[in-house]
């Protein structure tokens, strides 16, 4: 279970409080108006963002302060989730060992993921050789391969197209079946929240709401919401 | 489908391309026709060609390998004076010549700070002279260049890269290896490249810390074969090797970094989780920093004990660099803005590499075809101060072209379609699209080339007669007469005036300009 409990964060002039809990395997969704602070939410929970006040528990471990690599937590961001000079079978490896040194076992651990993403036969080939959404599938292979207890997606599929950005969601619902993780998902699409959520955590006027069912939430919103759902 | 794209100067572009090219082929034409009959160089020649070589790889080398640890402790590291120590990077470039060489003889020269360090401890002074001298001021002002060319490097690896890596649990060896090398081997050649590209012309520094037969640049070369054996041949033809090889440089090193150095964004640092240890970046911060610092504050400490030994003729020829610097920025502005805007507006070309001859072409090559074709019709001394803002200004338009193609590429990229849907006249486009977006370049480019003109020892020298010394060339002669005092007072005025016109045009630029 992921537990924030009287965070705030500072930033300059923007502060964000938040005060709640999510449940092992549950999938929720953070979404809120541009500038609202969803990165920086999610940001503190990955250790990226300093903790002025507050507490980040992840299964009951102590994680406020802990460095980004202590935490049980696997992330995708926007942009960046692959390094360019590495082929796509090197980034997914990365995900077993940083020195990229592996044993017979874990090299075929790795062949298995790129296979379950279907990017059998595209191993040898650089990020920049490959489509967006392969290199989607690449950096999915790789959470696969860590089989962290947390998920924290900053809105990766936001530059995708429609079909293809269905596809990736799709592909997290079925890592998330196999990982049973737990999802923290920003994004700045509604369609989103009702494609993979269970929970909508709302994030306005400086605060990070607790999470509500989605399917409800998103039935009857509360003002606020009405109005950045438009 | 293809697109008709906004099309702007199309005549005033070639015409001013024309008034680039044409000077420079005129000088070259006159100075080839000049070496007819003398086909071949002497051994002095060849060892001038040698020493243009290796002065030129060593300066690179050495300025690219002390500039990647500098680079990467200021892309790791947030301090206060973080910011004041990447601005006093661009100080170097606009730094006179002459000035910087005076402030390196304070620390390094026989009589200097270094020497007498030593002195008190019984050991022999240094001398700066030859070989090593040249290349310690290459570095001087090459150093900064490279620091803010690789830290651009680091600075355009996403920050989500560092990120992943933190998450990855990435040691400080995986985050060099993967990620930080592959940016290293993008943007170390083009540095280097540059670097010494820029070394190869050198000429002010040559003629200060080096000379004599085993430390003679091409440069210098031309301008001892023209001013004391006046062998018009023999520097026709040591103009034309130079014009190959550093032209050959030029185009490797402007095709190896697609951008512009001048741009902003180095402040921005990127936060990392692998920065251990950090006494060591903050060692090579020192260092680099003292590099810079402790010979412009020799300039000022010395120039102000200096200035009351200042002879009137140092004001005279103040007036005159800052004649030659308002000549030059007209004459660049007048250039580059339909060069920039031609260029702008086409596909990518062979013609920016010819606005590149600038960079390419010596200045001293240029100046001595000009005495050739001047001479017969007037004495070529009472045009000295119009020809050398002439070519002060070629010699800045690459840069300037690098800073302001780009930014008439953008903002027809971002509004090309709608001005031409709206069938907006030209001069509608020129005020209302382009100029909001090309002042801060422009500003920044005419500083520069006020701030390289008014401190410029080169083509003055060929031309120069007692009555018409521009200051760095009054400052080199108050040196040659060991009047030291007054020599530092004089580059005290000079760092002033350089200094002073670059932030008064990049002040203007940047006032009420887009971002």
């Amino acid at each position: 279970m992921l537990t924030v409990k009287n965070l705030l964060v500072r930033h300059d002039t923007f502060s964000l409080r938040a005060d709640w809990s999510v449940q092992s395997g549950s999938r929720t969704v953070v979404i809120g108006p541009s500038g609202a602070g969803k990165s920086t939410l999610i940001g503190a929970v990955a250790g990226f963002v300093d903790v002025a006040q507050g507490q980040i528990t992840l299964d009951g471990t102590d994680i406020t302060h802990a460095n980004p690599a202590n935490r049980d937590i696997a992330m995708l961001f926007q942009d960046g989730n692959l390094f360019p000079a590495l082929t796509l079978e090197q980034n997914v490896s990365l995900g077993l060992r940083p020195s990229l040194k592996l044993n017979a076992e874990e090299r075929k651990r790795v062949h298995t993921v790129l296979n379950r993403v279907g990017l059998s036969g595209f191993e040898k080939r650089k990020p920049g050789q490959v489509s967006g959404g392969q290199q989607g599938r690449a950096a999915l292979a790789r959470i696969l391969l860590q089989r962290k207890p947390l998920l924290l997606l900053d809105e990766p599929f936001s530059a995708l197209g429609p079909a293809l950005r269905q596809e990736m969601l799709d592909l997290v619902n079925d890592v998330l079946d196999e990982t049973q993780a737990t999802l923290l998902m920003v994004t700045h699409n509604p369609d989103d929240a009702k494609h993979i959520a269970q929970d909508i955590i709302f994030l306005d006027d400086g605060v990070a709401h607790s999470p509500e069912p989605a399917e409800q939430l998103l039935a009857n919103p509360h003002p606020a919401l009405k109005s950045y759902l438009g | 489908m293809a697109q008709r794209a906004l099309q702007l100067s199309k005549w005033t572009g070639p015409i001013a391309l024309f008034a680039v090219v044409g000077p420079i082929l005129a000088a070259l034409i006159a100075v080839g026709a000049t070496a007819e009959g003398k086909l071949y160089l002497g051994p002095g020649d060849w060892a001038a060609i040698r020493f243009t070589l290796v002065q030129s790889f060593l300066s690179a080398a050495f300025s690219v390998a002390l500039a990647i640890p500098a680079a990467r402790a200021l892309a790791r590291r947030r301090f206060r004076g973080r910011s004041a120590l990447i601005t006093l990077m661009g100080a170097p470039f606009i730094l006179p010549v002459i000035v910087a060489v005076f402030g390196l003889l304070t620390v390094f020269g026989r009589a200097g700070w270094v020497s007498s360090i030593l002195g008190a401890v019984g050991l022999e002074p240094v001398s700066i002279y030859g070989l090593h001298g040249v290349v310690i001021a290459h570095v001087f002002f090459n150093l900064p260049l490279a620091v803010r060319l690789i830290l651009q490097g680091w600075n355009d690896i996403p920050a989500e890269r560092f990120r992943t890596a933190a998450l990855l649990d990435f040691g400080p060896n995986a985050v060099f290896r993967i990620i930080e090398w592959p940016m290293l081997r993008k943007a170390v050649p083009g540095a280097f490249a540059l670097i010494f590209a820029i070394c190869l012309t050198s000429f002010a520094v040559a003629l200060t810390l080096g000379g004599g037969p085993r430390a003679t640049t091409i440069e210098l070369a031309i301008y001892q074969a023209f001013r004391f054996d006046f062998d018009l041949g023999r520097a026709a033809l040591l103009s034309i090797y130079q014009l190959g090889i550093a032209g050959c440089a030029a185009a490797i090193a402007l095709l190896l970094i697609p951008l512009s150095f001048a741009e902003g964004g180095l402040n921005r640092p990127v936060q990392r989780w692998d920065t251990t240890p950090a006494w060591l970046d903050y060692v090579w911060l020192g260092l680099a920093s003292a590099f810079l610092i402790v010979p412009l504050s020799a300039i000022v400490l010395s120039g102000l004990a200096g200035l009351p030994d200042v002879p009137i003729s140092v004001w005279h020829s103040a007036t005159a660099s800052l004649y030659v610097a308002f000549i030059s920025v007209v004459v660049l502005m007048i250039l580059v803005l339909p060069l920039a805007a031609w260029m702008g507006s086409r596909k990518r070309s062979g013609i920016e590499a010819a606005s590149l001859l600038g960079l390419a072409a010596s200045p001293l090559m240029i100046g001595t075809g000009w005495f050739i074709l001047i001479n017969p019709v007037i004495d070529p001394q009472t045009v000295a101060l119009p020809v050398t803002a002439f070519v002060n200004a070629l010699m800045a338009l690459p840069f300037a072209i690098r800073m302001l193609a780009p930014a008439v590429r953008s903002a027809i990229a971002d509004h090309g379609q709608l001005a031409q849907s709206l069938n907006l006249p030209h001069v509608v486009i020129w005020r209302y699209v382009l100029w909001p977006r090309l002042r801060a370049p422009l500003g920044f480019s005419l500083g520069l080339a006020a701030a390289l003109s008014v401190g410029d020892l080169g083509v003055i020298a060929l031309f120069a007669d007692p009555d018409r010394a521009t200051l760095p060339l009054q400052m080199y002669r108050l040196m040659g007469a060991y009047r030291v005092d007054a020599a530092a007072g004089a580059a005290l005025i000079l760092l002033a005036l350089a200094f002073t016109l670059f932030l008064l045009f990049d002040r203007w630029g940047r006032a009420n300009a887009d971002s």
